[in-house]
């Protein structure tokens, strides 16, 4: 008789809390450049829980967006691996949301119709979009309104400011419940009083959906409003150097970046920040 | 003093309806007295007058020739739209279809169109087919061009966008690829629209038996210059309704553009 034989490796395990729902196992990259291969990324080590939200910052040509390229799946790391639900990530995965500093809305398409996209593309949604469309437009809706876009939904994107776009574009980014919301510098263009507006937005919008976030941004204190762990990363090859945990209670708010909690997480990954 | 306001004026709608009416008055005008005051003679330089006088006289042949012209102008013209588009889709979603095809059709594109009406006449005969496939001819490039131009200009952003949504090749033309191309098409739509026209009538006045390329190179070696003048302006006139229609139908078409 034959006796099913314990994984060890789960059974070690019960006394952890969640499972990770991305593990970053050695991730590495590299470029060619003259000739030669250039390494950008040395090595990544990291996990991330279900709805944490974590941000990357770092000096300018670090492979930050690559990191977010290669969790998407839009180009898989080529070194080492990342594991989603522990799976390898090979090709673009489809449950999750992005946003651009650049909103790329479609201009032929209204606010509330340019957020409906993804529901016209990703399964389920997509196959009862004609019987459910007065339902999928009050979640749409819904979200608009969350950003305080509720009165801008026939507009077209051209006549919209450039805040209103990138809150147009988070709602679509995170319309169709995505598990992973991921954003490259998305108020990067924006001026500094329209993105601390976008900062609660954004919470708002992400305590709703709950999802996994990924930020990568240049600005420290975006960071540390939005995040519950923010990684440092070093100058090229780039390394994590250090890793911060914000313990600041949420929903936060724009009086709490005025507290010393804030101004120290602040200066705890200032002090990290090398330049190349 | 007067209330009329001049840049109140120029932004207005009827401002584009009765400028142009105005200029075109003012130049038939100014043509009519410099013929006169100079003397210039008819089989020179026609008076307006003199012209209208012809439009009247040889009605009959003008709007026969006039039909002639504008259906093989149509024909080729809506022949070079569809192999235009299509050749464009080629070229801008293929890498292989542009490597191969794009330097031929440049230099295709390069060689003069009158230079292959002789051609065309020995393969057809003197008809309505050398008419069509030169306007065809000259009609095809810029629309093959805009098209594949407005592929290549999807925003790579917007690309992925729909990439991690894990839309289909079919999805993503449907849903950015034709919209995003659709202004690009509209622009060289009005641009091919005049070239299909200077197409038919290259051929026509080289190897045809009707149209009003025909009837210019008949009326001038019979020195009947008002009467080629008639059908130059006639020409002018349909260029200029088709032209017109297009901008109409794209305003129509483009809703979403300023």
């Amino acid at each position: 008789m034959v006796k099913p034989t314990l994984d060890p490796s789960s059974s070690s395990s019960i006394a952890t809390d969640v499972e990770p729902l991305l593990e970053f196992d050695r991730v590495g990259l590299e470029y060619p450049f003259e000739g030669s291969m250039r390494r950008i990324i040395q090595e990544v080590n990291l996990s991330i829980k279900p709805s944490e939200f974590v941000s990357f910052v770092g000096p300018s040509g670090c492979g930050k967006t690559s990191i977010l390229r290669m969790v998407s799946g839009l180009s898989p790391a080529p070194i080492g691996e990342i594991r989603y639900r522990g799976q390898r990530i090979k090709k673009p995965l489809n449950n999750v949301g992005i946003a651009f500093q650049n909103p790329v809305l479609l201009p032929w398409r209204n606010t509330l119709n340019n957020v409906m996209l993804p529901l016209e593309i990703v399964p389920p949604y997509k196959n009862d979009f004609g019987q459910k469309k007065a339902e999928y437009t009050r979640m749409a809706q819904d979200l608009l309104s969350t950003v305080r876009l509720q009165d801008f939904q026939k507009q077209y994107p051209w006549q919209l400011s450039g805040g209103m776009r990138q809150r147009a574009s988070l709602c679509r980014a995170l319309i169709h419940q995505p598990e992973i919301l991921l954003l490259d510098e998305p108020f990067g263009a924006l001026d500094a009083f329209t993105r601390e507006e976008m900062w609660t937005m954004l919470q708002a919008l992400w305590m709703r959906v709950k999802c996994v976030g990924i930020l990568i941004t240049h600005d420290l204190r975006e960071a540390v409003f939005l995040s519950d762990r923010v990684f440092v990363m070093s100058p090229r090859p780039s390394t994590i150097i250090y890793e911060e945990l914000i313990n600041l209670p949420r929903p936060r708010t724009l009086e709490m970046e005025l507290d010393d909690e804030f101004n120290h997480y602040f200066s705890n990954i200032r002090r990290h920040i090398h330049h190349n | 003093m007067s209330s009329f306001n001049l840049d109140h004026f120029l932004k207005s709608k009827s401002a584009g309806i009765v400028l142009p009416f105005i200029a075109t008055v003012v130049l038939f005008a100014l043509w009519e007295l410099i013929v006169i005051l100079f003397k210039i003679p008819p089989f020179n330089l026609p008076a307006p007058s003199n012209i209208v006088r012809a439009m009247v006289e040889f009605t009959p042949q003008l709007f026969a020739n006039s039909m002639r012209t504008l259906w093989t102008t149509l024909l080729g013209f809506v022949l070079a739209v569809i192999v235009g588009v299509i050749l464009g889709f080629m070229i801008g979603y293929s890498r292989l279809a542009y490597l191969t095809m794009y330097p031929l059709l440049v230099a295709f594109n390069t060689i003069p169109k009158a230079a292959i009406v002789p051609l065309l006449a020995i393969w057809f005969g003197a008809n309505a087919i050398p008419a069509t496939v030169t306007a065809f001819l000259l009609a095809f490039f810029p629309i093959a061009v805009n098209v594949a131009l407005g592929l290549d200009t999807v925003e790579p952003e917007m690309k992925d966008v729909l990439r991690s949504l894990g839309a289909s090749q079919v999805e993503t033309f449907q849903k950015v690829g034709w919209p995003h191309t659709l202004p690009y098409i509209f622009a060289s739509l009005k641009i091919a629209a005049s070239f299909a026209f200077i197409g038919a009538v290259i051929s026509e006045s080289v190897a045809s038996n009707a149209g009003l390329g025909y009837l210019i190179v008949q009326a001038t070696s019979d020195f009947n210059v008002p009467l080629a003048f008639a059908a130059l302006i006639l020409l002018a006139i349909m260029g200029v309704i088709l032209y017109t229609f297009f901008v109409y139908l794209e305003k129509k078409v483009i809703y979403w553009a300023r």
